[in-house]
Order: C-alpha cells, then sequence, then structure tokens
C-alpha cells in the first residue's frame, strides 16, 4: 500500500535527516515508528503527507509516487491520509462539529452525510455530547479525539498520527491508544510515531525503530528498544 | 456541487467574520479611514471643479466700440465672433444700455452726472462681452479681434480690447488652475495608493493571524480554492460593512459642510446637496471600492500562505 524506496532527505548544509529508507506498510497494518528526537520520525511523516519532497528516492501510495502529485492536486491524496498530530491542529474559531464537517465539506460530502455522520463518528471517540464546544473549551485529551474524528472522517485509506500523546496524561494516552486499535480493527492502517514506551510495548504490533535517519530495527511484534 | 460549495464558502465566511469579532472590527476601522479618504477625495474633486467652473465665469474680454461704429457692423463681428469653435457667448450692450449703466453707476455722484449732461450727446461706445470656453483661448480671440481692427484699419470701429489690461491677471489665473489641478490630481493619486496599501496590510494582517488554520485546511484535504473562498468572502464583508460605516459618516459631514457653505464657509458648492444627488455614484464607488479592495487584498493574501 505504502513503500518508501530509498528515500533521503537532507536540508541545506546539514547530514542526511533520513538516509536511504527502505520500508513498506500492507493493508489494515498498524506500524509504530519510534526513535529519539532528531531521528527523522516527523521528516518521515511531512514526506508521507507530501508536505515536503525527498531529496531522492521514492514514496509510493497504492503505486503512485507522491513526490511527482502537483501541488494543486494535493488535497486528493491528502483525503485518502487522514492526520493526528501532537497540537491537534484543530480550527479555533469552528465549534467540534465544525471541525469535523469542514473535512467531509473539503471532500465534497453531502449535508445529508455530514448530519448523519459526524454526530456518529463523534460517540465513537467518546465526544457525543460536546458537538457545540470550541476547541479551547475542551481538555487536551478531548482536543485530540476531535482531531482522530475528523482524521478518520471521510474513511481514509490510512491514519497518521504523529506523537498523538506527547501532550496527554498517561489516562487520556491510553484512551487514545485504545481509539487508534479500534480503528486500526476496523480495517484502517494506521502508522504511529512515539515516544512513549508504554504506549508501544502496550500495543504488541509492528515496530519500526529510526536511529539518526536510518532504520536500524523493523519488529513484526516489537517493543520499544532503544 | 457549485452551489453547495458556493454557499458553504459564504457561511463559513460569514461565521469567521462574526466570530474574529476584534480582527474583523480592526479591519472594518482601518478600511473606513482609507474609504473615507477616497470619498473625500471625490469631493475635493467636486469642491476643485466647481470652484475652477465659477472663477471661469467671472473671467471674460469686453470689446470697447467707438460711439460711431454702427450697430451693423457691431454685430456682424459679433456674428463672425460667435463662429469661432473657442468661443462660449457673446453679449452685445448698446450704447443706451452702457449709458444707462454708467448713470446707474453714479447716480449718487451728481459731478460726474453733470459732467455727462453737459456733453449733450452719448459719448459712450458700444460694447461686446466675449466669454471664451477655456480661460486659455482668451489670448487667440484677442488675436481675432486684432485682425479685424487691421483690416477695416481705413475705418476702424474698435476702440478698445481689454485683454492685455486682464492679462497678466488671466495668465496668472491660468497656472493657479493648472497647478492646482495637478497638485490635487497627484495628491488624489497619493491618497488613494496610501489607502490601498494601508487597506491590503490590514487584511493581510487579520489573516496572518489564520496562517496555521490555513495549513491545517490543507492538511484535512481541502482545495485552494475552498480554503481561499471563505477568506475572500470575510474581506468583501470588511469592505461592505466599512462602505456602509462610510456612506452613515459622510451624511452628518456633509450636512454639517453644506450648512457652512450656506452660511460662512463659502466653497461654492453645498456638498449635502451633491452627496445625496450624485449618492448612486458615490454609494457605486465607495461600496464597490471598498468590496474589490477587501476581495482582492484577501485573495492576494491567502495566497501568500498557501503558497508557503
Amino acid at each position: 500500500m505504502i513503500s518508501f524506496e530509498k528515500v533521503s532527505k537532507k536540508y541545506a548544509d546539514s547530514s542526511p535527516v533520513l538516509d536511504k529508507i527502505d520500508f513498506s506498510v500492507e493493508k489494515s497494518e498498524f506500524v509504530s515508528i519510534v526513535g529519539h528526537s532528531g531521528a527523522g520520525k516527523t521528516t518521515l511523516i511531512k514526506l508521507l503527507l507530501a508536505e515536503e519532497k525527498p531529496t531522492s528516492g521514492k514514496i509510493l501510495f497504492d503505486k503512485e509516487d507522491i513526490g511527482s502529485i502537483r501541488k494543486n492536486d494535493l488535497n486528493t491524496l491528502r483525503r485518502k491520509i487522514g492526520t493526528v498530530f501532537q497540537d491537534f491542529k484543530l480550527l479555533p474559531d469552528r465549534t467540534v462539529f465544525e471541525n469535523i464537517s469542514f473535512a467531509m465539506e473539503a471532500a465534497g460530502k453531502t449535508d445529508e452525510d455530514i448530519q448523519s455522520d459526524v454526530p456518529y463518528v463523534l460517540e465513537l471517540v467518546g465526544l457525543g455530547g460536546k458537538a457545540w464546544n470550541f476547541p479551547q473549551e475542551l481538555s487536551g485529551g478531548e482536543k485530540q479525539r476531535v482531531a482522530i474524528a475528523r482524521a478518520i472522517i471521510n474513511q481514509p485509506d490510512i491514519l497518521v498520527a504523529d506523537e498523538p500523546t506527547g501532550n496527554l496524561d498517561p489516562l487520556h494516552t491510553y484512551d487514545i491508544v485504545q481509539i487508534l486499535k479500534k480503528i486500526n480493527d476496523l480495517g484502517t492502517t494506521v502508522i504511529l510515531t512515539t515516544h512513549n514506551k508504554g504506549v508501544i510495548d502496550s500495543l504488541e504490533r509492528r515496530v519500526i525503530t529510526l536511529e539518526q535517519g536510518k532504520i536500524i530495527r523493523d519488529d513484526k511484534e516489537g517493543k520499544y528498544v532503544l | 456541487m457549485f452551489l453547495t460549495n458556493l454557499r458553504r464558502i459564504i457561511r463559513s465566511g460569514f461565521h469567521s467574520f462574526w466570530r474574529n469579532s476584534f480582527v474583523s472590527l480592526a479591519a472594518v476601522l482601518i478600511m473606513v479611514i482609507a474609504l473615507s479618504a477616497i470619498g473625500s477625495i471625490m469631493f475635493m474633486n467636486t469642491i476643485l471643479d466647481t470652484t475652477f467652473a465659477n472663477i471661469k465665469e467671472k473671467v471674460d474680454v469686453n470689446v470697447y466700440f467707438i460711439p460711431e461704429a454702427s450697430e451693423q457692423d457691431i454685430l456682424n463681428l459679433k456674428a463672425s465672433l460667435e463662429n469661432l469653435s473657442e468661443i462660449e457667448s457673446v453679449e452685445y450692450v448698446t450704447r443706451e444700455r452702457v449709458y444707462e449703466d454708467f448713470v446707474e453707476n453714479y447716480k449718487n455722484n451728481q459731478t460726474t452726472l453733470k459732467a455727462l449732461d453737459e456733453l449733450g450727446d452719448n459719448p459712450f461706445g458700444a460694447r461686446l462681452n466675449v466669454r471664451a470656453k477655456e480661460i486659455s483661448q482668451y489670448q487667440s480671440v484677442a488675436e481675432f479681434l486684432d485682425d479685424q481692427n487691421t483690416v477695416s484699419l481705413e475705418n476702424p470701429i474698435i476702440d478698445e480690447v481689454n485683454f492685455e489690461d486682464n492679462k497678466a491677471a488671466i495668465d496668472r489665473l491660468v497656472s493657479v488652475i493648472n497647478f492646482v489641478d495637478q497638485f490635487g490630481t497627484l495628491l488624489a493619486i497619493v491618497l488613494m495608493i496610501v489607502s490601498v496599501l494601508i487597506t491590503f496590510n490590514t487584511i493581510r494582517l487579520a489573516i496572518y493571524v489564520s496562517r496555521e488554520e490555513i495549513g491545517v485546511m490543507r492538511l484535512v484535504g481541502a482545495s485552494v480554492s475552498y480554503i481561499r473562498g471563505p477568506f475572500v468572502f470575510s474581506g468583501i464583508m470588511y469592505g461592505l460593512v466599512s462602505g456602509l460605516i462610510t456612506l452613515i459618516i459622510f451624511y452628518p459631514i456633509t450636512l454639517w459642510l453644506g450648512k457652512l457653505n450656506d452660511n460662512s464657509l463659502y466653497i461654492g458648492i453645498n456638498l449635502f446637496d451633491y452627496y445625496v444627488s450624485n449618492f448612486g455614484q458615490i454609494f457605486l464607488v465607495i461600496i464597490g471600492g471598498g468590496i474589490i479592495l477587501g476581495a482582492i487584498s484577501s485573495y492576494l493574501a491567502v495566497m501568500r500562505y498557501l503558497k508557503s
């Protein structure tokens, strides 16, 4: 489904952030990417979302080279990839309902679909009663659940979560991981980057370990080893 | 789908305008100042045009004839003057009328009137008041009259053309009017540019606040036009609201200036009457200008963050 083929990323006057990365992710897999700060996790996610282009190598998504997609056509790719970030990236002047419906509107969904799907996904992430709250009225865990709801509302092929629990306490971290597992169980591919050893060890899924821009381990049912 | 998207863009732009009320208020206030400047330029132009027209109306050249000149000759000259393209109007004042005007003017000066009586006959010649279309054309009118007199040298009927006496004053007036006209145009252009730049920067600052949102919208798969639409609509709202406020502000200001004009400050035109009678045109310029400025400024500002 996704394959990185000898992908390198180098910024001017610096050593490579990613160095000939080679791996692929199959449909419905749950892959965690771990590594110290600066290991290249976030760069790898940015390349996957086509926020940046690789210096060399190819990233194929359903056999299409992401690097060759024109800037104005990137929205089509991004509708296939749901994204969740450490800092939530919600639209502050829109309600929870509007934050989620925005992703559906952007994908051209009808008003009827929006009215039926948004309440459903809010129930799924346990925020049924918060539809008309603004992001600043929510806790960190709730904000992240809104971000997850927005990420999955268009039933993307893949969900990318970049340090989704980085700003959360252990209880909310557990909640978020459970939601990600549930989404994966429903058939969506999940790519998770994290520092959190507890999260990785509790998942018992595939773990790719990055160090200084290189893959040093790729374990089918891995643990956090660094 | 187009209509659905348009409806969503308008709703979203309206929400953004309303919910970011502080930013919207700041943008609207600055735009009110910019649009007021544009409106003031219109009023200044009208005041200048009216003043110039009033001044020009007061300028004419008088052709004085000798008392012996026959009325037919004078009327012939009047007809040839009227055939000139530079001429706005020619007024014929008969000898009798000149005499009556003189008597009227000097009715309190018995010595002068007595001296006039003693002359017995009417000593005054007739007069033509010649008005050209443009002040600068009096020179060629004067030359034409000179030629007429030269042609009929054996029997000249023109006693005097007062152009040479007035020439210095007319020349000075022409140069003052030209200077004020050019300076006014330059000032208007500078004010317009400043207004446009201020508006553009204000809206850019308003959108700068939302630059992270633009990034988020791109990440969730919104197309460039779908992201840009609500911002452009908000820009249109800034222009519309500030245009309406500007038009409302102009009402009491022009009313006050109109009263001043009637009482003490003579500016040659009642601005309130001008505002009311040209409201359609002013409405179009202020509201239309505001909307176009707001929309284009927003469009360009969002482009900047969409590219980055």
